[in-house]
């Protein structure tokens, strides 16, 4: 039993944490390999705000996610905007945006222990004899709430639609008047916001550590990877597949191995499915 | 080619001695021929110079070495990326095996040091390449963020299981006799490398390897098999991460985990950039730079990481071409503005 | 009568849910050229990719000097002397064009099948290359073969890519629109060439959108329309048929155009 319930926790995790990857690559087709970075460092602003400034925690958290956001728009529109459509460049310089973000912060002093942000709500629950925190029952619930409300946006709103357009086929949507560096620059904040809002839900749960940027990356690379590159319902599937798989190889072969089979899983996938669980036939042809 | 500006444009033209020492007429003159040797030869001088130059500082004679390794695996890398096609960005997985399988057969199965680095170079290209098959058929991005995947699982797997030492590594391998068999011997393998390489690939089978770059589709309806050549582009490469890696392993007189940290993933790739991709002599100029500044920032921790993760990226954004092709285009022509 | 040297029979092939080639069935001679016309999107490059292996069939036969070669990887096909060029032209820009040849000559069939034998030292193999390429219409003396790929104009790479499948000294060639965007007095140097071909005994199939050119070619044309064959015989068997002229002209009007 407990393993169903810590199943979906820890799937619910990982699809908070795969989201904002799953959301730039799908619109821009731009591999963001800054995420984890971006992740740890709205925790750590947060962190900063609410006890060197001492903001209260609703203001705290509404700025880092803005931050966050901005900085994410900034690396687009300063950065990457340079090499766009390079796509190795592409990945190699986000990349090492990340490391100087991440190994940066970890100059700055961020070790483990020290920072760590508050439970939303203290206590836990019985769910069917099994002892669950209540902060773990709301990462579930506001993961749910944060995929459906990205799903309402892209497919209802201007602005989605336009970057769902965008995604499809870029050129035709430059034609209707979409201007794609825009779009990509909004995608880039919307993705970058994803990652910071799963920062501070997730982040309670654990401390504000350097490891944890690169964990998230992995994470969200193996999910995307496994979901098909840019497919929502692949990525939320995958983060089942692999959420469920990691608590059972916890379970039965010890926690050592719980990285080993998202990696696992990312190699096997490639090989045996190279356009992962939903991918399409057009990314087959771009892989293969 | 130039660069627009209002009412005139920068103009390149060949300077006269490249134009002359151009084919058969380099031999007419002495100058010419060291217009053609002189880059080549102050390259092979000043390496092998260098540790006489460094003379009695046993801290940059470490630094030279470990130059000479990172050198070894950029090279491979720069051949992978622009004459093969495939970018791998785990280096640290050739360091990590080459490491891993000359400290067991030096360890385990008594090897002498001359006989095992040898052996790990071959075994271990080939332990490379068999891991990396699978994933030869995949392209551009997608080989590269599996190929990223691949030391961290590796370290992952001998963290897990507990094999060959666990964390604590396998300690107790012979070391070089002496300093200077430990730098010539890099330094020398780096060279035959480097120019082995540049050989390798504007003639005979290297011109394969630039066809599955250029056009894999063509290649396949030329009748060749492309996974093999992609196989034998990755052997080529992975040995010399292996060679390197087998040298770390001995002059540490240990192999562990921490040799398939990220650093050997990193630092290749930043030398690579830096230097100039597809030049193969770029990457170790690169090497030259970038590993004495990250040893002189090493006081200051982590920070080495971010500082040349910053340099990688300015160079990829502003200056793509890399130091290499820009210093060659300066060598070779010169430049003047021209109204129009 | 002769065997065929190539069979295609009941070929099929669906690219999720939509079926790009329905039941294709044809036969080719040796030394034949045989025209492949059709609109757009009826399934012609899908045919020659099925063929040459680049797109496994989902179900049929496709015979080649008595082998079954669908589901064969493409370079195991091209070895057997079946090879083909590409609609899109890439060469291999970073190298001469001369040198574009040298990475065929590396096959095996080449190696067995090649005059260049001779220990392959490097200068027999750049000798058949350029030789190779002024058969087709590289100027020697212009130093055109010496040329960096990057810098051809279309018309060259088009020779380039035919050069390409040359070199590897196939027995069929299937070529992908050759004669698209090339100007004029292009397209009629390139129909000796062509010729040229058929001479020395290379069996072709032109998938073209070039009708007249095509026609003075071609001794058998099929169309194709929505991926199954409509018709086949003589181009002027197949000009007259009513239902390539439905639907491939859309009405009788446009013959004159061809």
């Amino acid at each position: 039993m407990d393993i169903i319930i810590y199943g979906i926790i820890n799937s619910a995790t990982l699809a908070l944490m795969a989201l904002g990857f799953t959301l730039v690559y799908g619109v821009s087709r731009l591999p963001n390999f800054a995420h984890g970075a971006l992740y740890v460092l709205a925790g750590y602003i947060c962190w900063i705000l609410l006890h060197k400034v001492g903001l209260p925690y609703v203001l705290a958290a509404a700025l880092s996610l803005a931050f966050v956001a901005a900085v994410g728009g900034a690396m687009y529109s300063f950065i990457l905007v340079r090499i766009r459509g390079m796509s190795i460049s592409e990945i190699i310089a986000s990349y090492a945006i990340g490391l100087a973000i991440l190994e940066g912060l970890r100059w700055g002093g961020l070790k483990g222990g020290t920072f760590t942000l508050d439970y939303f709500v203290e206590g836990s629950v019985d769910i069917a004899g099994v002892s669950v925190d209540y902060q773990r029952i709301l990462v579930v619930i506001l993961g749910t709430l944060l995929v459906g409300l990205l799903y309402f946006f892209v497919n209802r709103t201007r602005l989605g639609l336009a970057l769902k357009g965008m995604a499809q086929d870029e050129r035709a949507a430059l034609t209707l008047g979409i201007d794609s560096d825009r779009m990509a620059v909004a995608s880039m904040a919307l993705g970058s916001l994803s990652a910071a809002v799963a920062a501070l839900i997730l982040l309670p749960l654990g401390s504000i550590v350097v490891e944890a940027g690169y964990h998230v990356l992995i994470m969200a690379v193996a999910v995307c990877i496994v979901g098909g590159l840019g497919s929502w319902t692949g990525a939320i599937l995958a983060a089942f597949v692999i959420g469920f798989a990691q608590i059972l190889t916890t379970a039965y072969l010890g926690a050592h191995f719980s990285v080993v089979v998202a990696l696992m899983a990312i190699i096997l996938t490639l090989i045996l499915r190279p356009s992962g669980l939903f991918g399409k036939q057009k990314e087959l042809e771009e892989r293969v | 080619m130039a660069k627009q500006h209002e009412g005139r444009r920068r103009e390149r033209l060949d300077r006269g001695i490249k134009v002359r020492s151009d084919g058969v007429y380099a031999v007419s003159s002495w100058r010419e021929m060291m217009f053609l040797v002189g880059p080549r030869l102050l390259l092979i001088v000043g390496l092998l110079a260098m540790p006489l130059i460094l003379g009695g500082v046993p801290y940059w004679q470490k630094v030279l070495t470990i130059i000479c390794i990172y050198a070894l695996l950029a090279i491979g890398f720069d051949f992978l990326a622009h004459y093969v096609g495939l970018v791998s960005l785990g280096g640290a997985l050739y360091i990590g095996v080459g490491a891993y399988v000359s400290a067991l057969l030096n360890t385990e199965f008594g090897v002498p040091i001359w006989a095992s680095i040898p052996m790990a170079t071959v075994l271990g290209g080939g332990i490379c390449t068999l891991l990396l098959w699978p994933c030869l058929p995949l392209r551009g991005v997608y080989f590269a963020i599996v190929s990223l995947m691949f030391p961290l699982l590796a370290a992952r797997f001998i963290e897990a299981l507990d094999i060959f030492g666990g964390t604590d590594g396998i300690m107790g391998l012979d070391g070089f006799p002496n300093k200077w068999s430990e730098m010539y011997v890099l330094i020398i393998c780096l060279l035959l490398a480097l120019f082995g390489l540049r050989r390798l690939v504007n003639e005979d089978m290297g011109l394969v390897f630039r066809g599955v770059k250029d056009n894999d589709q063509a290649v396949k309806a030329s009748g060749i098999n492309i996974t093999y050549y992609k196989a034998v582009g990755v052997f080529l490469a992975s040995s010399l991460g292996c060679l390197g890696g087998a040298a770390l392993a001995h002059i540490y007189m240990w192999a562990g985990i921490s040799q398939f940290a990220l650093d050997f993933s990193i630092i290749p790739i930043a030398a690579t950039v830096v230097g100039g991709g597809g030049t193969l002599a770029g990457p170790v100029i690169g090497c030259l730079i970038l590993v004495p500044v990250s040893e002189l920032l090493r006081d200051f921790g982590t920070l080495r990481i971010a500082v040349y993760a910053l340099i990688l990226m300015a160079f990829i954004v502003f200056k793509s071409e890399g130091l290499m092709s820009y210093g060659a285009r300066k060598y070779n022509q010169f430049e003047h503005w021209v109204e129009i | 009568m002769a065997e065929p040297i190539l069979s295609v029979s009941d070929v099929n092939k669906t690219f999720g849910g939509v079926k790009a080639l329905t039941e294709v069935s044809f036969e080719l001679m040796p030394g034949d050229i045989l025209g492949v016309i059709g609109p757009n999107g009826s399934g012609k490059t899908t045919l020659v990719n099925a063929i040459s292996g680049f797109v496994k069939a989902d179900s049929g036969q496709v015979i080649y000097k008595g082998k079954d070669i669908v589901g064969m990887p493409p370079h195991k096909i091209a070895d057997q002397g079946l090879t083909r060029t590409f609609q899109v032209m890439r060469p291999y820009f970073s190298l001469p064009a001369y040198k574009n040849l040298i990475v065929p000559m590396f096959s095996r069939r080449a190696r067995r099948t090649g005059g260049w034998r001779g220990g392959g030292r490097m200068g027999s193999r750049d000798t058949v290359a350029v030789d190779i390429l002024e058969e087709i219409g590289f100027e020697r003396e212009s130093y055109v073969p010496y040329k960096m790929a990057s810098s051809l104009p279309t018309g060259y790479l088009k020779r380039l890519e035919l050069a390409r499948c040359l070199a590897l000294r196939p027995e069929i060639i299937i070529c992908d629109e050759v004669f698209s965007g090339l100007s004029m007095s292009e397209m009629a140097s390139m129909v000796p060439l062509m010729e040229k071909l058929q001479m020395e005994g290379i069996t072709l199939i032109m998938v073209e959108h070039r009708l007249r050119e095509l026609f003075r070619l071609a001794n058998r044309v099929i169309v194709l329309n929505f991926g199954a064959k409509i018709a086949e015989g003589t181009p002027d068997e197949v000009m007259d048929n009513k239902e390539v002229k439905e639907a491939y002209f859309g009405s009788e009007e446009v013959y004159s155009y061809v």
